[in-house]
């Protein structure tokens, strides 16, 4: 009976730990990816503007690109399509969004910056993608966001791309 | 002989004897006659989709239609066909291999047989409903199959959780028996190259049908609760979905092709009359297949825009793992040399395989060279590869064994003129089907489209002619499996020279219970 | 036997491979048009030698034994099951094979990643089944259908030549200049592929994806898409004309005038001649696959056009349904798609076409009002 209770023990306490081992997880996966860099594609959390001076060496193109999803009804236009900055220095980028359709909606814009490498070096701190946006029907808004890119961006890269696509959460709100 | 636990009874009587049994043999034999009719449903869809492409324009099907015979024809070989025949030859031999009476967990066996005829009822019902049958592929990329699907999806991820369970425990008992069961003088290293391939496969099973089940979970809530796993509008990522799918797809595969090595290891020593060359490489090189194939999964995505380094990574370990692989194909061969050979059916369906699996083999090292593959991605270069390993490589194997085992399951030799007549209309017609696909893939054709461009219409209806040919060829295996179970010439117990193992210890056909008491191992 | 059949279908093959005449008999990869595209054929044929070498070694083994090891001409089995020696070669000689091999396709893929200091930057937006192109430096963006003829699709005309690799606004992009692209969906995803640049790209809904090209031959290349996308992923071809530098100049001068141009053609009065012929050709490229030339559609899923009640009752639920799209369909909105002038045509078609003879007209001019202010 004793040789049962132990294996009992082993196989209970083996089966707690991955459950633990699950839910623990969650804040490793974070430390994982901050120190690999992966998951660069999007970012929709504000961060801190890169400390240190500006590099005037050298110049970076950052280009915006605006999309809706799937038909949604919206006009969003990129104001600036490309702004040159330098490493280290602020750049502000505007965007004007425009609800077409006959009722009220709720926006959500994602963002997504290529190459996957410029990401990483890539800081937003403020950005109308932290937040839904909500539209009355024919309501028009000037949306904008300020960035910085790192100094230790790679020399390789000189040009930057940010896409952001609006998807419509409308029903998706709703129903929270 | 008499213990006060042996029974000395056949089998029971009626049909709830294969509803309730919980013999390793008549679960073999269920599992077994399952495949064969999943195979053929299968394999019409197949046809239908070769009798779309004989000719450019839509003549036969529309293309949802198309979308959806392309699907199940996918889920049902893969999850219907290969597996359930491989855990077939599994039940009924593994067993008798190692001298035990019978699987450790009986009645869980029998459930894990009995899930899939619900499972798969549920899949192909859905051919019925209202929006068809799944129609995203086999490996079901999200969105196309969460927000896009048609209604029936919801009834494909419970099918697919369904043949999950079944698969689990079914691994559960595989690796219960292997460990528990051998007959005492039988180490791991005693075991034939069949129990091994199995003990592997069945970890493979169990680390990642989870990683299944989670997936379609996922999208499950995602279509139905709320949630954005792989929906970027609520945050979340169409790619995460590949990741996950392609964990469990790679090992997958390998879990389609590990038993296979195990079969052809039992046949070539019998017919080469000579031992199985290198017997510990094959294991570990068996090992080592296993464990590097949870490091690849990712090149099956080599378009998606996956960083420079991760791409680099994975061409580095899919190019490491054609080296096991290759050694084990060099022992095969190695094994024939210097034997004294003959041919019987068993003999020419794996020596078939070693040639056409390897061709395969061929085709999926030029896939792994992650540039070269910006061009066979999505095409019949990739259609023609897995074929090759699938269908020469799987199905082939379970048809050896079929072949070799059949006089140990019934007492009876087939006749060996059909079986030939099998293998070589077989061999034409899948040569014919398939090899094609390798150039109209080079040559620009993609997967999954319903009708083609001018110039791939000549290899395209000579791939539509083999697969005719392949498919009612078939049925002289039905013809020959039919007959032998009826009568043919009395086997004996070792039923071919050569043949080794102890399973051939015990008379054919082998008794309902075998042994009852453990035998000793030389 | 077998090995015997496979080494002379081997030696057939790589003999064919060396006459690459006949298009439809197209064995092999092509070379393309692009330096990465050479590099990737070359590629290629390295590793398609590597394997052809070692199959017909080891098939040749195998061949050998077959004839010279059967029991039937009196070969007796030897016994042995082990070499050491030999194991160890046949692993580490295939190792170094490929550490070999990984060296040209790791320089490849370094080139094939490098977007940087790209002439011209095109986004390339793949919609449920057709593709958009967007000329980011430039005003410039416009749809490319498959314009093959659906009478061809039925097999009740002849096939063109170009059959399902045709479209009505190809891509058009200039020769010796680095040509950036930038791949996203609306919907699904897509895939853009064009064999002759050795450039395939998934386009993922809400991420952008990076790919480049430097076409060296001026020319007209054709793709596909190579993602399974729904029920038309085999008819969203994509055509690229490379051309000179000066002639893209001209044509992107040109190609603005004229989106500018059928802008301006809405304020006009078209007559209902005009908008049938016009709207039939519309019709014909974005509604036929599903509605069917006939404008019987395919119940329930495509619904007929032809003697529905949306096309000859209700004019102004015709015209939403056809601007707006049905949400939870695969009926897309197709005011952000079609000029007002084309979205005009093709509901005037509609109520018209095939015996529905409402003799409506759908004023350009109200379509493009409408979709001015919403």
């Amino acid at each position: 009976m004793n040789a049962h209770k132990k294996l009992v023990l082993q196989l209970s306490t083996a089966t707690v730990g991955m459950f633990i081992f699950g839910f623990a997880l969650v804040p490793l996966y974070d430390v994982f990816c901050e120190i690999t860099g992966l998951n660069g594609k999007v970012e929709l959390v504000a961060s801190n503007s890169s400390n240190g001076g500006i590099d005037i060496s050298r110049s970076i193109t950052v280009q915006f690109i605006a999309n809706t999803n799937e038909n949604m009804p919206w006009d969003f236009v990129a104001k600036d399509r490309e702004v040159i900055l330098h490493p280290g220095a602020n750049g502000r980028a505007m965007f004007s969004v425009k609800n077409n359709a006959a009722n009220d909606m709720v926006g959500q814009a994602i963002v997504s910056v290529s190459p996957s490498i410029g990401a990483k070096h890539f800081h937003k701190t403020e950005c109308f993608c932290f937040e839904r946006q909500e539209l009355k029907s024919g309501e028009s808004e000037d949306v904008g966001l300020v960035f910085s890119i790192d100094p230790d961006l790679p020399a390789s890269v000189t040009k930057i791309t940010l896409s952001y696509t609006f998807f419509d959460i409308t029903e998706l709100v709703a129903t929270r | 002989m008499t213990s006060a636990t042996s029974h000395h009874h056949g089998p029971a009587t009626g049909m709830t004897r294969w509803l309730y049994t919980t013999n390793h043999k008549d679960i073999g034999n269920m599992y077994l006659i399952f495949s064969l009719v999943m195979f053929f449903i299968g394999g019409t869809m197949a046809l239908i989709i070769r009798m779309e492409l004989v000719e450019p324009g839509l003549q036969v099907v529309q293309p949802e239609f198309f979308n959806q015979m392309t699907t199940m024809h996918g889920l049902i070989m893969v999850f219907g066909a290969v597996m359930p025949g491989f855990v077939g030859l599994a039940n009924w031999m593994i067993p008798m291999m190692i001298g035990a009476p019978d699987m450790a967990l009986p009645r869980l066996n029998n459930f894990s047989f009995w899930i899939l005829p619900f499972a798969f009822t549920m899949m192909l019902s859905t051919l019925f409903m209202d929006g068809g049958a799944p129609n995203f592929g086999w490996t079901f990329y999200a969105p196309l199959s969460t927000t896009y699907a048609p209604p029936s999806v919801t009834y494909f991820i419970f099918a697919m959780h369904m043949a999950g369970i079944s698969s689990i425990l079914g691994a559960i008992n595989i690796i219960v028996t292997i460990m528990n069961m051998r007959a005492p003088s039988m180490n791991y290293m005693k075991m034939p190259l069949f129990v091994w391939t199995w003990l592997i496969t069945a970890f493979l099973l169990i680390a990642v049908m989870p990683v299944l089940a989670g997936t379609v979970t996922m999208m499950l809530t995602d279509i139905h609760f709320g949630t954005s796993f792989f929906d970027a509008g609520g945050g979340g990522d169409p790619v995460l979905f590949q990741h996950l799918f392609w964990f469990f797809g790679h090992p997958e595969v390998y879990i389609m092709i590990l038993p296979a090595f195990g079969i052809i290891s039992q046949i070539v020593p019998t017919f080469s009359r000579k031992p199985l060359f290198g017997y510990s490489s094959m294991v570990y090189a068996t090992s080592s297949i296993a464990l590097l194939s949870f490091t690849v999964w990712a090149h099956h995505m080599f378009t998606v825009g996956l960083p420079l380094v991760g791409e680099l990574f994975f061409m580095y370990a899919t190019m490491l793992i054609s080296v096991p692989t290759g050694v084990k194909v060099f022992n095969w061969v190695a094994t024939m040399f210097r034997g004294s050979l003959t041919f019987e059916t068993p003999m020419l369906f794996a020596i078939a395989f070693i040639v056409l699996f390897t061709i395969g083999g061929f085709s999926g090292l030029m896939l792994a060279i992650s540039p070269a593959d910006f061009q066979y991605h999505d095409t019949y270069f990739v259609v023609a590869h897995f074929h090759y390993v699938l269908v020469p490589g799987a199905v082939f194997s379970i048809m050896a064994g079929a072949y070799y085992w059949l006089p140990k399951w019934t007492g009876h030799m087939y006749n060996e003129f059909l079986g030939k007549c099998h293998f070589w209309c077989s061999f034409v017609g899948l040569n014919l089907t398939f090899f094609p696909m390798h150039f109209v893939g080079l040559a620009g054709m993609p997967r999954r489209i319903p009708d083609y461009s001018l110039q791939f219409a000549d290899f395209n209806m000579i791939s539509s002619i083999g697969g005719f040919l392949f498919g009612f060829s078939q049925l002289i295996f039905v013809i020959v499996v039919v007959k032998c179970v009826k009568g043919g010439k009395k086997a004996e117990a070792v039923s071919w020279e050569g043949a080794e193992g102890l399973e051939w210890s015990v008379p054919s056909p082998a008794p309902y219970h075998t042994f009852e008491t453990p035998p000793e191992v030389k | 036997m077998l090995g015997k059949f496979f080494a002379l279908f081997f030696g057939v093959c790589s003999f064919l491979f060396s006459m690459q005449t006949h298009a439809d008999w197209a064995l092999n990869m092509t070379q393309g048009v692009t330096d990465v595209s050479r590099s990737v054929y070359s590629l290629h044929m390295q590793i398609f030698w590597i394997c052809v070498v070692i199959g017909i070694l080891v098939f040749s083994v195998m061949l050998w034994s077959i004839i010279h090891h059967r029991k039937s001409a009196g070969a007796k089995a030897e016994q042995f099951h082990e070499n050491t020696a030999v194991e160890l070669i046949w692993t580490i000689v295939p190792i170094i094979i490929l550490v070999a091999m990984a060296v040209p396709a790791t320089t490849t893929l370094i080139k094939m990643y490098d977007t940087s200091e790209s002439d011209v930057d095109i986004q390339i937006t793949g919609y449920q089944w057709k593709w958009q192109y967007q000329y980011l430096s430039e005003d410039l963006s416009f749809f490319s259908n498959l314009s093959t003829d659906q009478d061809e699709i039925n097999n009740l005309s002849e096939k063109n030549v170009n059959y399902l690799l045709e479209v009505d606004e190809p891509l058009v992009i200039p020769v010796g200049k680095k040509v950036r692209f930038l791949l996203t969906s609306n919907d699904v995803i897509h895939s853009w592929w064009v064999p002759a640049f050795a450039v395939k790209k998934d386009a993922i809904p809400g991420f952008i994806n990076e790919s480049w090209t430097r076409v060296e031959e001026e020319g007209i290349y054709r793709g596909q898409c190579a993602e399974l996308c729904g029920k038309d992923h085999g008819f969203m071809p994509i055509v690229v004309k490379a051309v000179s530098e000066d002639e893209y100049l001209n044509w992107v001068t040109d190609k603005k005038t004229a989106i500018a141009a059928e802008v301006a053609a809405a304020a006009r009065v078209w007559s209902l001649a005009e908008l049938m012929e016009r709207g039939e050709k519309v019709y014909q490229t974005n509604c036929a696959a599903c509605h069917q030339p006939s404008g019987q559609g395919i119940p329930p899923t495509f619904p007929a056009l032809k003697g529905s009640v949306i096309a000859l009752e209700d004019q102004d639920a015709h015209i939403d349904i056809v601007l707006n799209g049905k949400a939870g369909s695969a009926m897309q909105a197709y005011a952000a798609q079609l000029s007002a002038v084309d979205l005009a045509a093709v509901i005037t078609y509609e109520r018209n076409a095939w015996g529905n003879d409402t003799g409506d007209v759908v004023a350009p001019q109200l379509i493009q009002s409408m979709v001015n202010s919403k």
